[in-house]
This record gives structure tokens, C-alpha cells and sequence, in this order.
């Protein structure tokens, strides 16, 4: 596009241009081709206009053609009627070959922009007068004057569409007969809007259907007009008054597709008549199995389910032959002159989720079944049914309507639900409803569903089919997206996984089984321990460090779901009286024992795995939820970690673990702290207060942190090394050996300062860090990036112990 | 769900009553749910049931349409509850089923509802048969083909079969809401492709869901300890057993027929609780067939696999095929057949 551009604004200065103003008004409107076409490949438009390059190039070597053949004449002779009699004969030639009609459209605009200036608009009016008069039958030049207002009138058409009355009077002309059937095809090809067209004049028109004057060609290139204007017309209440004299045509065979087009446009639901429906399946043993029919009726069983049964062959079809082509580029225009964006094409085709590939099993084409309104089921009764059910049916929103959540805002009282509730999972707005929805049943019809597909789809809880694993996975994955969208495990999936859990081999659909797991709905843990971490634990020990890794990530998950659902249900209302666990003592217990197993699992798999950093990095991120609790969520529990994984971060060699450990110690502190306080200020809620264990705990790791980092006296208190062990090990001097400088996951940080700041030095003397060097360090610590530690330091540590 | 009734109503809310409910038990879907959880977490079937007891079916049977449901060999599947289906509405179903059969056997054409076509499909209650009141009526579906002639007396042909029943569903109906229907276990004979669009409309027309209900080997051990135990006036069929043994190129079949008095006999002889069947009686029963078996023929049957059961009451193929052969127990074998139902659905 962008090379084409330049080239068309040149043509500027050419011989044949008489007014000044010509160049820029051709730029302007080859620009504007230009830049429709443009913006038509970025957009919604559809895909066979993306020619344009083509179509530009057209307007580019045709301008030449005109030029040329002017060059050759003489060049000062220009005149409008020359020109007009030039491009008629070129139109002429057009007319012949009917295939090149397309491309005759195209011409015009860019040949003969000149006309659309006053001058032109007055020729249009005498044109019109000309055509509502008819032709004066003595004049000898009869062809030339009616080919000279045709011109006009084309012209104007083309480029900015004609007015409503335009319309009115000409589409009269076209279809009584008065010219030849050529005339009237070529009036009902220039039959453009401005912007829209009147209803009555449609109406008149249809009307001279009756009278018989036109030829069929005529008739058909009309309901082609009527079908490709269909979105221009003002109003079709008048229209569909005529419903049935257009069904009445589709016994003419030659019009039948059209007709059939248009009144696909056309039905609503009262139109669909029990005699209609009989006529149209008539004509289908009459003609066979015709798209355009189908597409008919399929719309007519969309409206009345139980008059009608009808099966799509599996193929997709394109049901109805492009109308439009004929006014491609002027519908274009119009649309862009009425403003707003590009509609959407015409939905010609049905919902593309109906024609599904045969699938292997009867039971469903795809997984998800797909998305029908349940009108079937509601009308069932129909008998039954009265006068108030007839008027609340029609008032009910039909789901296949349903686009935008404002939409669902405003039907939510009266959205008709799909036949097969299924379908929601693949609908947001759906989910959105069935999220506030009161229903019962509409969950249990969901969880009856979900429930027999996952244990049918599942690839090896019954036949270890693992052909289908694909399909089974994709599967998995919109269940937890609709899941992750509503923020909350649908209870089939925790049944299914009790189900299918013993007999997972812990490898097929991992990523979506331990996603499965981190949805699980708040529960009583120890119930659920033996129904799914108990077979969950045997895999977990079996397996390799990224099995392991991913448990805890999704542990992790299930730990703040479980945190954020009773953050917001436990504080908006005191837990109601019920023989299982209500309180919120009894779900806090049911967390905490759930962080104790985690506890225990991450100890055991760091004696597995030889302490591995990578693992202990996963557990720590866990715990990294377990410290917060307390203020992030207003729940009143504070864990702390087994000494197996405090003990394994903060002498390891990683400074990252180091750093996180640092994190959760300040955290740890702050949620404790913060339960002091309120727990002073509030003694009446006694229930909750944490045990002097829980602080003494922290205390304990406290002590031993800062003895490790800070103060080179670590362990001062239970814990016993036989020196002997020391001196072998050749740290007789161990207590001076561990803190922020002698630490090994510091010490690389240690001798880069030291290097840093005295690059002179000779040999690096760790033990010279001290006094006003140790801040310095701290600094350097911190600009490294340790923000965890400098917290710590901040809080844990009083700056008067500098050693 | 008074927290429904709550001005102060959200959908966050909405989900908090849920997990209000989940606490209580309260809604039949958290019925559901915990009735699933107590049958995973403990052994899956109960460890004794009643042995069938002879005309259980309720007096208003018709015997004609019990007579037929007999002798021939049914597919069982598993079925959800069906949603908003209603038992007046019966000659719709018809109207509408037969014209979806129509418009799917001739893929792309479309046909009127109510046209004459030459099947034709009939919904029609199986009065009495039914374990306890609150079982919901069974019904049966038949596709006929009218023959052509115009004779007055034209035989309908039966082309397909299928009824849908549950007896004894008391488990699954405590946790439905009345919106429902649950006729857990469907039976159909006929050509598959049939069966394929019949559940396919019920699919879409009840929203619920059928699976295949494959017998596995503990479940014919109990189906054949349970009908050798039915005392028989006079056997009509040997008590026959089909193991299959994995073994390539070709699978290996074992045959084990039994006079059905030896094998009553047998059973008399581990029975101990009068009325009743026990995991452990089930248990020593089947080990004296191995056991017997072994002393002939040096082959352990324990290690390989049960995949018929054939008594005078019944037989059942592992591929969930049953035949019920005796109309006494004909109650007894369709509530067990629930049973298994009810537990794959769950």
C-alpha cells in the first residue's frame, strides 16, 4: 500500500486535467482506496477485499489508459461530454462482459470525481426529472440524452450515493418497465445510498414485483439490491408486513436463493408458521439439499425447536452466494459515511461451534457441548402452556444474543439458560452468571456434567487411553481458566480427583492435575488428607526434585485460595451454628494442619534431595505466604517453620535463600507483633490468642539468626559439638566464624567489597571489617540487593551492637 | 440458605453461602459431594447386601412388558439425573425424538416435527417396577418401522429398545433437587447407531450425561454369589463362569460350568447370615470354585480374570452386557444393577 501511495499522487499536471483543483481532489479520493484498503486487512472486514493492491493498481493503469487515449487526441479539446462519451463507450464494453462489472464499479469513481461538484449536481436533477418524466418520445437523440443523464446519474451514485428520494424515484423507473431490461440494470446497479433509503420506497418497489413489467433478470438483480442494502434501510417493520408475498416467490427456482437470503434476513419469530415450515421442507424434496434452504430452515428451527428437526451435514458451508459483491466498495463507502466503525460483515454463515467434526464417541462432537438455548425443553409442554408462559417466553433473552457483559447486566433476569449447562465453561459471561446465580439445580447440572466428562475423558482412569491426551489436556485447561475466573474449585474436580488421584502415574497432565489440587475447596484437612495428600505423598517421595518443586508451588496456591476464601467469608458474618467445623477455630485449625503437612513434606524432601537450593528455594516461597497471614488476610494465625528447613536456609551456601529467610523473619515479626497489639487491646478475644509457644519459637530462631549474622555467636544455647570434631574439621574457632562477613553465603560478597573499595590491597584481610568498615559493608550488602537482610537488620537488630 | 434472602447480596456472597453450605451439608450438591467422599475414602461397596427376594415387583406391572424386557441382552449404561423431564409430556418426547432420528439418519435435510416418517418412536411407562414408592416410574423407548403396506393391521417392527429404570435409588434421589428425575440405569437393545441418537437428543434435551457401565471382575463375583443364592423352583440354565487369561497372540478363555444345584450347595455351605450376602461369604465362595478348580486342572483362576457370570437368574458380561433370564428376581438384579449405577455417576 505505502508504495502505491506516492505514485497515485503524482498523476498531478497530467494533459487531461483542466481545473487547477483536479490533482488534489484525485489524490484525495485514490488516498482514500488506499487507505480502505488498509485499514480492511488490519480489520473486520471481510478477507477477499484484502485486493485491494490489486483493485489500486486497477484505478492506476486505467487513469493511464484514459490519459494515453487523450494524449493522442488533440489536447485542448476537454470537455465534459467528451469525456462522458469516451468512459460510455468503455461502459458499454463493460456491460457486455458482465464479469467485468465488478471492475467497472471500481473505475468510475476515480475517472470521473470531476462531476460531484455543483455543476454535477445540477446535471443530477435535470437526470432525474428526465427519468420521473420518462423519455420524450419524439426526440431523435432519445439514446444519447438517456445515456448522458444515466452517466450522471451513475456518477453521482458512485462517488457519494443518492438521496432517499433519488432512490425513491429511480428504483420506481427500474422496475416499471419504462426503458429496456439494459436501463434497468444498469439504474439498479447505481442504486447506492447516501447514507440510508427509505422503507416505503422498498415497498413501492416490491410492489411492481406484482405488476409483472420486469424481466427476471431484473427481478433477481433487485432481491440481490434489496439483500446487499439490507442494513440501509431505514425501517423493516413495513417490509416484513410483506413477508408472506416474498416466501410466495420462492416457488420461482431463479429467485429462490435470493429470496431465500433475504428472508433469512427478514424472519422473526412470529414468522415461523407451521405451514411455512411444511412449504419450505416441500421445497427441499423438491430441489434437493440446497444450502440456501438449509440455512432457511436451521433459522426457522433456531426459532421454533419443535416444529422442526434438522442436522447440519459435519462440513462447513457457506450457505448463501455473496449478494454484495456487485456494490462491494459503494456499501463500503456507505458505511463509512454513516459514520461509526465498519460494522461486522453479515453473519451469513451459522455458529461455526454447530458444525463439528464427527467425533469418535456418540456421546459428544466435542468435550464442551455447545452453546443452544434451552428453549426445546421449555416448549416441550407446549400444550401446557399459558397465555403468561407464551408472553414470558418471548420476553426471555436468548444466550446465542448474548456478547457483552452490559447486555448481561440488563437480561439477567431473563436469560434463557443452555440446554446443556456444559456450554458455560466455555463462556465467561456465563460464568459470570452462574457465579451470582441462586439456582441449585443449575450447579448440580454443572457438576453432574463436569463430573461423568472428566471421569470419561480421563485418559487413564478407566481404559488408559492415552491416545486422546491431548484433547484430554486442552480440556483440563478450560477448566482451570473458567476456574481461575471465577476464583473459586468447582466441586466436581475435587471428586474427580479423589477418583482419579491412586491411579495417577504423577507424569501425564501434570501441570493441570497439580493446578487441579491448588483449586481444591476449602475443606476440613484431615478429611481430606487421606483422599488426596496421602496418595499425593507417595508420588511426591517417588519422584524427581521438579515434581516435588511443582508440589509445593501448588500447595502454595492451594494455601492462598484457601486464605482469601475465608478472609472474605469469615469476616462478613459470624459462622452459623452446624455440627461440622463453622468456627473460625476449626477452619484456622484446618489451615494451620494443612501448613504442619506441608511442614513435614518440605523437611523430608530436603533430606532427600541433599539440601537442594533450588527445592528449598519452592519452600521458602511457601512459607513466604504461611508468615503473612496474619496481616494480609486478618486471620489470626501465625505458623512458623519446622527447624529442619530454618536451619537448612540459614546456613546455606545461597545468598538469594538467605535473603528470603531474612524476608520471612522480618514478616514473621511484624505479624507477631501485630498480634501483641491487638491482643492488648482486645483481652475479650481470648480464643485466638497464639500460644507463648508460638513466640518462644520465634525468639529461639531470632537468637540464632542474629548469632549467625550479626553478633558471631551462634548456637549459644542447645547445641553441643564435640571440639574434637572442630579442630579436625580445623574451625576450633568456630564462633567467631559466622556472621555477615564470614558467612559462606556472604563470603564472595565480603571479598568483592573489600576489592572494591581497597583494590591497592594486597591480601584480603576478612577480619578488617569492622567498626565503621561493617556499616560500610551493610551498605554494600544492601545496594547488592539484599533488601530482605537490610529489612531484618532494620528491624531485628538494634544498631548499638555493631561488634 | 436464609444468607440468600440478605439485602447486602453479591456474588462474592453468593460463593461465602455456598461455603456456608458446605459446612452445614445442607444443599444436595454438598450431599453429593460428601456422599462421594465417604465412598472414596472407605471401601467401596458396603460390605453385605440382601439377597433378592422373589416378587418385588409391585402388583400394577403389566406381565406382558415384563416378559419382553426378559431373555434379551441389554447394554447398560450409567445416566445423571435428567433435568426438567416430566412423565406428561411423554407424547412429545415421541413426536420430537422420532423426528430427530428422521433428520439425523438423512444428515443435512431438514424435516418437520410430527411428519410421517417411516419409524416412529414411542415413550411408555413400566408401570410397578419400582424398589420402594419414591422410585420414580421406569419408562420405555422403542423405535418401530411401519412397513409400507397400507393394510390395516400392519405388525410395527421393533427396531431398538432402551428403558431407563431405579430401583432402590434412595442414595442418589436425597441428593437431587425435584427439578430432576434420576433413572440412573439405562438398558438398550438394538443397533448402536440408534442408541447413539437417542442419548444424543436426551443429552441435549435433559442435559444429563451416559456412560458405558462396564461390570468389573469384584462386582461378578457378587453378582454371582448373589444369584446362586436365589432359591429357583427348577433351573432352566447351567451356572456357567468365563475367565479370561491376558496371553498373546490370542487371549485364553476358560470355561467353568456348574450344575446350578452343586453350585447352590456349594453356596449353602459358606452361608451363614440368613437373608444376607457378606464380603467374606462372597469371598469363600468364589475361593472353593478356585480352589476346586485347581485340584483338576493345576490352574490358579485367582490370577487371572472373571469376565462372564451365567446363572438361572441372570448372566452379566464384564463389557456391561446383561441378560436377566428369571422374572422373580428380575427387582433384585435391576436394584443391584442401580447400585452399580449410582456409583459411577457419584
Amino acid at each position: 500500500m505505502r508504495r502505491a501511495g506516492p505514485v497515485l499522487l503524482n498523476p498531478g499536471g497530467g494533459v487531461w486535467i483542466p481545473e487547477a483543483s483536479r490533482p488534489s481532489v484525485l489524490g484525495e479520493v485514490l488516498l482514500r482506496t488506499a487507505r480502505n484498503g488498509g485499514s480492511q486487512s488490519g480489520g473486520n472486514l471481510p478477507i477477499s477485499e484484502q485486493d485491494s493492491p490489486e483493485r489500486t493498481c486497477a484505478i492506476m493503469s486505467s487513469q493511464k489508459r484514459v490519459k494515453d487515449s487523450q494524449a493522442q487526441k488533440s489536447t485542448s479539446q476537454v470537455s465534459n461530454s467528451y469525456q462522458t462519451n469516451l468512459l460510455a463507450g468503455e461502459e458499454k464494453e463493460d456491460l457486455n462482459d458482465s464479469k467485468h462489472s465488478l471492475k467497472h464499479g471500481q473505475d468510475n469513481p476515480a475517472e470521473d470525481y470531476g462531476h460531484a461538484d455543483d455543476q454535477g449536481e445540477d446535471a443530477l436533477q435535470i437526470a432525474m426529472r428526465y427519468f420521473e418524466k420518462g423519455p420524450v418520445k419524439t426526440s431523435q437523440s432519445k439514446d444519447k440524452i438517456l445515456e448522458k443523464h444515466l452517466k450522471t446519474v451513475e456518477n453521482v451514485a458512485w462517488n457519494n450515493g443518492l438521496a432517499p428520494e433519488g432512490i425513491d424515484v429511480l428504483l420506481n423507473v427500474a422496475l416499471s418497465g419504462k426503458f429496456g431490461s439494459a436501463v434497468n440494470t444498469r439504474i439498479l446497479k447505481c442504486m447506492i445510498p447516501t447514507t440510508l433509503i427509505s422503507e416505503d420506497s422498498v415497498v413501492k418497489a416490491v410492489s411492481w414485483l406484482c405488476v409483472g413489467k420486469c424481466s427476471g433478470s431484473t427481478k433477481v438483480l433487485f432481491y440481490r439490491w434489496l439483500v446487499a442494502m439490507f442494513d440501509f434501510i431505514d425501517h423493516k417493520d413495513q417490509i416484513n408486513l410483506l413477508y408472506g408475498f416474498f416466501f410466495a416467490s420462492l416457488q420461482d427456482d431463479a429467485l429462490c436463493p435470493y429470496v431465500c437470503h433475504l428472508l433469512y434476513l427478514l424472519t422473526k419469530k412470529e414468522n415461523v408458521k407451521p405451514f411455512r415450515v411444511r412449504k419450505l421442507l416441500d421445497l427441499q424434496t423438491k430441489m434437493g439439499m440446497q444450502p440456501h434452504l438449509q440455512a432457511l430452515l436451521s433459522l426457522y428451527k433456531f426459532f421454533a425447536p419443535t416444529l422442526i428437526s434438522v442436522s447440519l451435514p459435519a462440513r462447513k458451508k457457506i450457505y448463501f452466494k455473496n449478494s454484495e459483491n456487485l456494490w462491494k466498495t459503494a456499501l463500503f463507502a456507505v458505511r463509512q459515511r454513516n459514520h461509526g466503525p465498519p460494522p461486522e460483515p453479515l453473519k451469513l454463515m451459522l455458529d461455526p461451534a454447530q458444525v463439528r467434526p464427527v467425533k469418535r464417541k456418540w456421546n459428544s462432537y466435542s468435550v464442551i457441548p455447545a452453546l443452544n438455548s434451552s428453549s426445546c425443553s421449555k416448549e416441550c409442554g407446549k400444550k401446557g402452556m399459558t397465555l403468561s408462559d407464551y408472553l414470558s417466553s418471548n420476553r426471555s433473552f436468548p444466550l446465542e444474543q448474548l456478547k457483552s457483559f452490559p447486555q448481561l447486566l440488563q437480561n439477567i433476569h431473563c436469560l434463557e439458560l443452555p440446554s446443556q449447562m456444559g456450554a458455560v465453561l466455555n463462556n465467561s459471561l456465563l460464568l459470570h452468571y452462574i457465579n451470582c446465580v441462586k439456582d441449585e439445580s443449575i450447579l448440580l447440572r454443572l457438576y453432574h456434567w463436569l463430573s461423568q466428562t472428566l471421569q470419561e475423558e480421563c485418559i487413564w482412569y478407566k481404559m488408559n487411553n492415552y491416545e486422546h491426551g491431548k484433547e484430554f489436556t486442552n480440556f483440563l485447561d478450560t477448566i482451570i481458566r473458567a476456574e481461575c475466573f471465577l476464583q473459586e474449585g468447582f466441586y466436581s474436580c475435587e471428586t474427580f480427583l479423589y477418583k482419579s488421584l491412586p491411579l495417577w502415574d504423577g507424569f501425564c497432565c501434570r501441570s493441570q492435575f497439580l493446578q487441579l489440587v491448588s483449586w481444591i475447596p476449602f475443606s476440613n484437612f484431615s478429611e481430606m488428607k487421606p483422599l488426596v495428600f496421602d496418595h499425593l505423598g507417595q508420588l511426591f517421595f517417588t519422584s524427581t526434585i521438579y515434581f516435588k518443586c511443582s508440589v509445593f508451588q501448588s500447595l502454595k496456591e492451594l494455601l492462598q485460595n484457601w486464605l482469601l476464601w475465608l478472609s472474605t467469608d469469615i469476616h462478613m458474618k459470624p459462622m452459623m451454628n452446624s455440627p461440622l467445623e463453622t468456627t473460625l477455630g476449626g477452619s484456622m485449625n484446618s489451615v494451620s494442619e494443612l501448613i504442619h503437612y506441608v511442614g513435614w513434606l518440605s523437611t523430608t524432601a530436603m533430606r532427600l534431595e541433599n539440601n537442594s537450593t533450588f527445592l528449598l528455594h519452592f519452600i521458602l516461597d511457601f512459607y513466604g505466604k504461611v508468615c503473612d497471614i496474619y496481616i494480609n488476610y486478618n486471620l489470626p494465625l501465625v505458623v512458623l517453620f519446622p527447624p529442619g528447613i530454618f536451619y537448612s536456609a540459614l546456613l546455606s551456601l545461597d545468598s538469594s535463600i538467605l535473603n528470603q529467610l531474612c524476608y520471612i523473619m522480618h514478616r514473621y515479626r511484624n505479624n507477631l507483633t501485630a498480634a501483641k497489639k491487638n491482643e492488648l487491646v482486645q483481652k475479650t478475644k481470648s480464643e485466638f490468642n497464639f500460644s507463648s509457644k508460638t513466640y518462644q519459637e520465634f525468639n529461639h530462631y531470632l537468637t540464632a539468626m542474629v548469632g549467625c549474622l550479626w553478633t558471631s555467636k551462634p548456637f549459644q544455647k542447645g547445641l553441643y559439638i564435640n571440639p574434637e570434631v572442630l579442630e579436625k574439621a580445623g574451625i576450633a574457632e568456630y564462633k567467631n566464624s559466622l556472621n555477615l562477613v564470614h558467612h559462606p553465603a556472604l563470603l564472595s560478597y565480603a571479598v568483592s567489597f573489600l576489592l572494591q573499595e581497597w583494590p591497592e590491597g594486597r591480601t584480603v584481610n576478612m577480619s578488617s571489617i569492622r567498626g565503621k568498615k561493617w556499616n560500610w559493608y551493610l551498605d554494600y550488602l544492601f545496594s547488592e540487593g539484599l533488601q530482605g537482610l537490610k529489612l531484618f537488620i532494620k528491624s531485628s537488630i538494634h544498631h548499638s551492637s555493631v561488634p | 440458605m436464609d444468607s440468600y434472602d440478605t439485602p447486602e447480596s453479591t456474588p462474592r456472597h453468593s460463593a461465602s453461602s455456598r461455603l456456608k453450605d458446605y459446612f452445614i451439608g445442607a444443599t444436595p450438591l454438598q450431599k453429593r459431594l460428601e456422599s462421594v467422599r465417604k465412598q472414596t475414602s472407605f471401601i467401596p461397596t458396603p460390605p453385605r447386601r440382601k439377597i433378592p427376594q422373589c416378587s418385588q415387583l409391585q402388583e400394577d406391572n403389566d406381565p406382558q412388558k415384563v416378559a419382553f424386557l426378559l431373555h434379551k441382552q441389554w447394554t447398560l449404561y450409567s445416566l445423571t439425573p435428567l433435568y426438567k423431564f416430566s412423565y406428561t409430556n411423554l407424547k412429545e418426547y415421541s413426536r420430537l425424538l422420532s423426528a430427530f432420528i428422521a433428520a439425523e439418519k438423512q444428515k443435512g435435510l431438514a424435516v418437520e416435527v410430527g411428519e410421517d416418517f417411516n419409524i416412529k418412536v414411542t415413550f411408555s411407562t413400566l408401570l410397578g417396577m419400582k424398589g420402594t414408592q419414591r422410585d420414580p416410574e421406569a419408562f420405555l423407548v422403542q423405535i418401530l418401522s411401519k412397513s409400507q403396506l397400507p393394510s390395516e393391521n400392519r405388525e410395527h417392527k421393533v427396531l431398538w429398545t432402551g428403558w431407563f429404570c431405579c430401583i432402590f435409588g434412595d442414595s442418589l434421589l436425597e441428593t437431587v433437587s425435584e427439578d430432576f428425575t434420576c433413572v440412573p440405569l439405562f438398558l438398550a437393545n438394538g443397533a448402536e447407531t440408534n442408541t447413539a441418537i437417542v442419548g444424543t437428543w436426551f443429552q441435549k434435551t435433559f442435559d444429563c450425561y451416559f456412560s458405558p457401565l462396564a461390570i468389573n471382575a469384584f462386582n461378578l463375583s457378587w453378582m454371582a454369589a448373589m444369584w446362586t443364592a436365589c432359591k429357583m423352583d427348577q433351573y432352566m440354565a447351567a451356572t456357567e463362569f468365563l475367565w479370561s487369561v491376558p496371553c498373546s497372540p490370542q487371549s485364553l478363555d476358560i470355561s467353568y460350568a456348574i450344575h446350578p444345584e452343586d453350585a447352590k450347595a456349594l453356596w449353602d455351605s459358606v452361608h451363614k447370615t440368613p437373608g444376607e450376602v457378606t464380603q467374606e461369604e462372597v469371598d469363600l465362595f468364589m475361593d472353593c470354585l478356585y480352589s476346586h478348580f485347581h485340584r483338576h486342572f493345576k490352574i490358579h483362576l485367582s490370577a487371572t480374570r472373571l469376565v462372564r457370570v451365567s446363572t438361572a437368574v441372570a448372566s452379566a458380561h464384564t463389557d456391561g452386557k446383561i441378560k436377566i433370564l428369571c422374572h422373580k428376581y428380575l427387582i433384585g438384579v435391576l436394584a443391584y444393577l442401580t447400585e452399580l449405577a449410582i456409583f459411577q455417576i457419584d
